[in-house]
């Protein structure tokens, strides 16, 4: 029995169809879920593979003790042997603590389905993304964390069962205080397509013409590190080494000079293509696309060509 | 107050990172070790600013070989009071967290801080499992640790946004970018360094959950398709007909 662990509190996302399908691969799943989500949104995870949703409503889904414990009592409800998590923000909170009160070994950052002959193993990423690892788990309850945008949603059934269920989620002892989370934008690590940009736009005032294709494609916005340490852009947005992990199906970047901690946040992307005035620029040699040139004309330039592809493909 | 700091050693980021022994070990040669920049500059950097303004004492651990010492100094010179190896080889985040947890629970701590994550095996997984092993509270990726007497307020990133919690000691907290500035230890750190006291135990007997048995590195790209900047329609006809991704 497999066991997926979905964030639902702010609707059904990408990343949750992800997982479920990823279960839906390696057996029958189950999912479970805390907090307020409707029970026809939580039915739509059968579409995806999922035989039956269980929710726990009194559990918060930001407090990663309780979580710990309502995935821990429904694994042992359904007598799971593999749970899944999205490797998001939360899975990064719950599946350590998970991983030690079941004494089960933790995948994190899974980037495709174990192999699971005589031994089970699976592919993540590690040196931020500069190589891959085959993780052996030698525990007899394995939990995958996989990384968001490893497999694509799949329409394989029908709406399934939602039921409510007591996970005996205990107290909470963070207390949260306030939650700031601006409407509207696209989380970075679950975009599909990136539009990033370095030093090379100058100054937080230019970001307009990065912003403007970002709504062209429907893309997240991301910056070089410095770009973030100077306040030019909010620090959420800087990817790296030292920042988010993405992997894209489309990374735009632009004035980035490609420097090698840049590199280790973006080279899982699918397709990179990259803007710049110096043809020397180490991105260059990580890139599938090369424009040399001016950033401030060929983005409006780029932005203008989507637009007429949009309108004659609509 | 007394701080328990978890730091590890990494790779610098610049190394080039390549396998040996039949792509089973992670190829040392020639490169040069740091401590985890999310340990020092955040976890550590923090540690040292909350004894400077409350008072207590800032202790490092690691769980690491002999060869690990020179990181643990580098640590101790930026401002650490004393320091603590676990005389192990660190393969396994289950296995590691369960000694840094044993350790912090005979020697008592009211706080545990973290990195974010190795930038090595980016598993984010030590500083959860340590709260889980103590039965504490744990609130991960904090960039604001502020504290009033025994009560923390933090800022901590969510998916999309951030959020703002409290939480009481004693606690474990993974660091993330905007908690402290980067220090860069000066001549009498380096010295006093050297005499402050580095602590080497034996470890606690722990099962591996998990072992890494191979490595690859990805695919060089192909060569890169230069397009002319004054033909963006051409790009986007690229991208939709042969890479099809918009
Ligand atoms: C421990 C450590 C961790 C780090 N982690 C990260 C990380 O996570 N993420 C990260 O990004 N960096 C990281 N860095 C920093 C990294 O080494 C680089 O300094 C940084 O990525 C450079 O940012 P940039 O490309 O925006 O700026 P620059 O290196 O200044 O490059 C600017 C580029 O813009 C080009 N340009 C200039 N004008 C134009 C124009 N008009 N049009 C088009 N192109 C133009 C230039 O040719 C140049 O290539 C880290 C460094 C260290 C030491
Ligand atoms: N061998 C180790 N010794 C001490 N602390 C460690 C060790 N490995 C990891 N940590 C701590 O746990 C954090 C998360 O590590 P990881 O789970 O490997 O991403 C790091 O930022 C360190 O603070």
């Amino acid at each position: 029995m497999i066991l997926v662990y979905v964030n639902s509190d702010h609707g059904i996302g990408k990343s949750a169809m992800e997982v479920v399908t990823y279960g839906k691969k390696l057996g029958d799943v189950t999912v479970v879920t805390a907090g307020g989500a409707s029970d026809a949104d939580l039915a739509k995870l059968g579409q995806y593979g999922a035989s039956k949703v269980m929710i726990d409503r009194n559990a918060k889904a930001d407090d990663a003790q309780q979580l710990t414990r309502l995935v821990a009592t429904a694994a042992a409800a359904v007598g799971a042997k593999i749970i899944v998590f999205s490797n998001d923000l939360v899975a990064k909170a719950v599946a350590p603590r998970l991983s030690v009160k079941l004494k089960a070994g933790l995948i994190s950052g899974a980037i495709a389905l174990p192999e699971m002959g005589s031994d089970f193993t699976c592919k993540v990423n590690v040196f931020s993304g500069k190589a891959f690892g085959n993780v052996k788990v030698n525990s007899d309850i394995k939990i995958i964390s996989l990384l968001p945008n490893s497999i694509q949603p799949e329409l394989t059934g029908a709406d399934c069962a939602v039921e409510n269920f007591d996970g005996a989620v205990g107290d909470i002892k963070v207390k949260v205080l306030e939650t700031k989370i601006p409407e509207g934008e696209i989380p970075l690590t679950e975009a599909e397509v990136v539009v990033s940009a370095g030093r090379g736009l100058k100054g937080p005032e230019n970001w307009g013409m990065v912003e403007d294709l970002a709504k062209t494609l429907g893309a997240a916005t991301a910056c070089s590190r410095p770009v973030a340490d100077i306040g030019w852009r909010p620090h959420h947005e800087h990817v790296g080494q030292t920042g988010f992990a993405i992997r894209p199906n489309l990374y735009i970047a632009a004035g980035i000079s490609g420097a090698i901690q840049h590199l280790a946040g973006v080279n899982g992307s699918k397709v990179i293509v990259v803007i710049n005035t110096d043809p020397e620029a180490p991105f260059f040699k990580a890139a599938d696309y090369g424009v040399i040139g001016d950033a401030f004309e060929v983005l409006p330039r780029l932005n203008e060509a989507l637009k007429k592809f949009k309108a004659a493909n609509n | 107050m007394k701080i328990l700091v978890c730091i590890s050693k990494a790779p610098d980021t610049t190394s080039k990172i390549a396998f040996s022994a039949g792509n089973t070990q992670f190829d040392e040669n020639g490169v040069q070790f740091i401590v985890n920049p999310y340990d020092e500059w955040y976890a550590l950097v923090r540690a040292l600013e909350l004894k400077e303004a409350n008072g207590g004492n800032v202790t490092i651990i690691t769980v690491g070989t002999a060869g690990d010492d020179s990181v643990i100094r580098k640590a101790l010179a930026i401002g650490a009071d004393d320091a603590v190896r676990i005389d192990a080889e660190p393969t396994d985040a289950y296995f590691t967290a369960m000694q840094i947890a044993n350790y912090a629970k005979e020697n008592g701590f009211d706080i545990v801080l973290t990195g974010k994550e190795t930038i090595n095996y980016n598993g984010s997984q030590v500083g959860g499992m340590i709260a889980e092993a103590m039965d504490l509270p744990f609130v991960s990726l904090a960039a604001k640790l502020d504290m009033n007497g025994n009560t923390a307020t933090m800022e901590r990133e969510v998916t999309g946004g951030v959020q703002v919690v409290q939480v009481n000691t004693p606690f474990v907290a993974s660091c993330a970018k905007g908690m402290a500035e980067q220090r860069i230890p000066n001549m009498r750190g380096i010295m006093a360094a050297r005499t402050k006291p580095l602590n080497v135990v034996a470890p606690a007997s722990v099962d591996m959950l998990t072992s890494f048995v191979s490595y690859d590195t990805p695919d060089a790209k192909s060569s890169v398709k230069l397009i002319d900047p004054e033909n963006m329609d051409e790009l986007v006809n690229l991208l939709h007909n042969e890479a099809k991704v918009i």
